[in-house]
């Protein structure tokens, strides 16, 4: 009966549930962005952290030899677990996206490439290149800081970016649901003044709105989230697309971090209705 | 019961009571007149704290007015029944929740037999399911007479309850309020109609408080 006392229709209601779908379809996009972020950066940061490379440029005919002397370097240096060199193909093959196929490899003055998988806990960088310079000068060791870091720092400010795009949604959806409680509250004052008459508590009133914004937006929420789920669902696969949106989108347990996006819009759609309707309640005295 | 002392009521820099003491005491019948914008309609929202006086004291079943929340005022006017000439109701609801409604808004449960019974009483027994606006004036005013005694209230304010209805109505309302006041609870009407106070004479020991010059006054035998 609680909530019978508030006429039941108006343009809030379908403002507020409309509000809630949006902001959860967004919302959910949001987390798909700040979760994929995070793997990004969690992958780039673990993958590249434990390997390093050795690029040595010489002669073509002493080539073979400090690859050689190179390689027994490695074989004796605490923290290394292996190390190998990329074969022609391999080189071939990482050249491909500038030059293209059939590049001549043999024909150029490309450096050969030494592949180190490191053990824990690592080896000493500074020695390492120290050694190097010793006994293989044209040997230069890379072990991928340079680059690494951007990459981790920019995936690391995409989850921040998706994170916060997630709070201004959240702080987006409780001003509208505010606004809409008070443009509700103003239009049914008449109703409010019958209950004031008849001896009705601030509480029970702010309660008949709180109840209904709060199941509009839990139900505006959940259809918005189910929408953002599938078309999530339905991006392209890593298979297919390839690059940094093969991992847009959720994985495993994460699925299920959607399915909390309605009960948070209650939530919110309470605390702000409430917020709303006791303020509204003391300037209508 | 309610108790005025020494009371002011001023809006937009004027003055439109002033000097009021009164005492209404339980069980007692009382009207109220004077000419329209005397201030009746004022007095009565003192009397149920709608208005808080701006000087004086107003006490509401010995507690004064200004020391009440915005709780205690609501749990307040659960004792007071108010009937207004243009009485308000939630055109959604039918009417017998609308009649309901004071039970309702403190959590009570009337039985349907008591809400059938009371219906009957004001002679809207047919037309528990009718929604307000198809109702009449007069059955407005029985409607609301019905909505304010539901909840046993100890004192019945009527403001202008027969302004919409004709002389056969009015006398039906009157009819109902005095077996009110029969029944204990203590009725104040504020009315400008003085055949009506003039025909309850005969049926209760009613006194009468006319409003002149801002001030309220006990008016005398002429009436």
């Amino acid at each position: 009966m609680r909530d019978r006392v508030v006429p039941p229709s108006g343009p809030t209601a379908w403002l507020t549930t409309f509000t809630a779908a949006t902001m959860a379809f967004l919302a959910v996009f949001a987390l798909a962005l700040a979760l994929a972020s995070g793997r990004l950066a969690d992958r780039w940061s673990e993958g590249l952290a434990n390997s390093a490379t050795i690029r040595i440029s010489a002669p073509a005919d002493q080539m073979e030899r400090q690859t050689q002397v190179v390689l027994e370097l490695l074989s004796t240096t605490p923290g290394v677990a292996s190390a190998r060199a990329l074969t022609d193909d391999e080189q071939r093959r990482l050249l491909e996206p500038w030059f293209g196929p059939d590049l001549p490899i043999s024909a150029l003055p490309i450096p050969r490439l030494v592949e180190i998988i490191e053990a824990s806990p690592g080896y000493d960088g500074e020695g390492l290149r120290q050694r190097l310079a010793a006994e293989a000068p044209g040997a230069i060791l890379d072990d991928h800081t340079r680059w690494r870091r951007p990459l981790t720092v920019a995936a690391e400010r995409l989850r921040f970016l998706g994170l916060v795009s997630i709070l201004l949604i959240i702080g987006a959806m409780a001003a509208m649901v505010t606004l809409a409680a008070n443009a509700a509250l103003a239009t049914n004052a008449q109703v409010i003044k019958v209950l004031r008459l008849v001896g009705a508590r601030d509480s029970y009133i702010a309660r008949a709105f709180v109840r209904r914004f709060t199941l509009r937006a839990l139900g505006g929420a959940a259809i918005g989230t189910i929408l953002g789920m599938l078309a999530v669902l339905a991006l392209p696969s890593a298979d297919a697309a390839g690059g940094f949106l093969t991992g847009l989108g959720f994985q495993g347990a994460g699925w299920l971090l959607p399915l909390l996006l309605p009960p948070l819009a209650a939530v919110i759609a309470f605390a702000a209705t409430r917020f709303a309707a006791f303020r509204k309640l003391r300037e209508l005295t | 019961m309610i108790a005025f002392d020494n009371v002011a009521y001023s809006y937009g820099g004027g003055e439109l009571l002033s000097e009021v003491s009164l005492r209404l005491a339980p069980g007692s019948f009382h009207f109220l007149t004077g000419p329209s914008g005397a201030g009746k309609s004022t007095f009565l929202k003192l009397c149920y704290a709608e208005l808080l006086p701006t000087a004086g004291r107003v006490t509401l079943f010995d507690r004064e007015v200004r020391s009440l929340s915005r709780d205690d005022i609501a749990r307040t006017r659960r004792r007071i029944g108010v009937v207004h000439q243009d009485v308000q109701f939630l055109d959604h609801l039918p009417l017998a929740a609308n009649v309901t409604l004071p039970l309702t808004v403190s959590d009570r449960e009337s039985s349907a037999s008591d809400l059938a019974d009371l219906l009957g009483w004001v002679g809207l027994g047919q037309m528990a399911d009718a929604l307000p606006p198809s109702l009449s004036g007069g059955e407005r005013q029985r409607a609301a007479i019905a909505r304010a005694v539901i909840i046993d209230p100890d004192v019945i304010l009527a403001d202008e309850p027969t302004g919409n209805v004709d002389w056969e109505m009015s006398l039906r309302l009157l009819t109902l309020l005095v077996e009110l006041n029969r029944m204990g609870k203590t009725i104040l009407i504020a009315t400008h109609d003085l055949n009506l106070i003039r025909s309850a004479k005969s049926q209760v020991a009613a006194r009468v408080l006319r409003i002149r010059n801002r001030r309220i006054q006990l008016a005398g035998a002429d009436l």
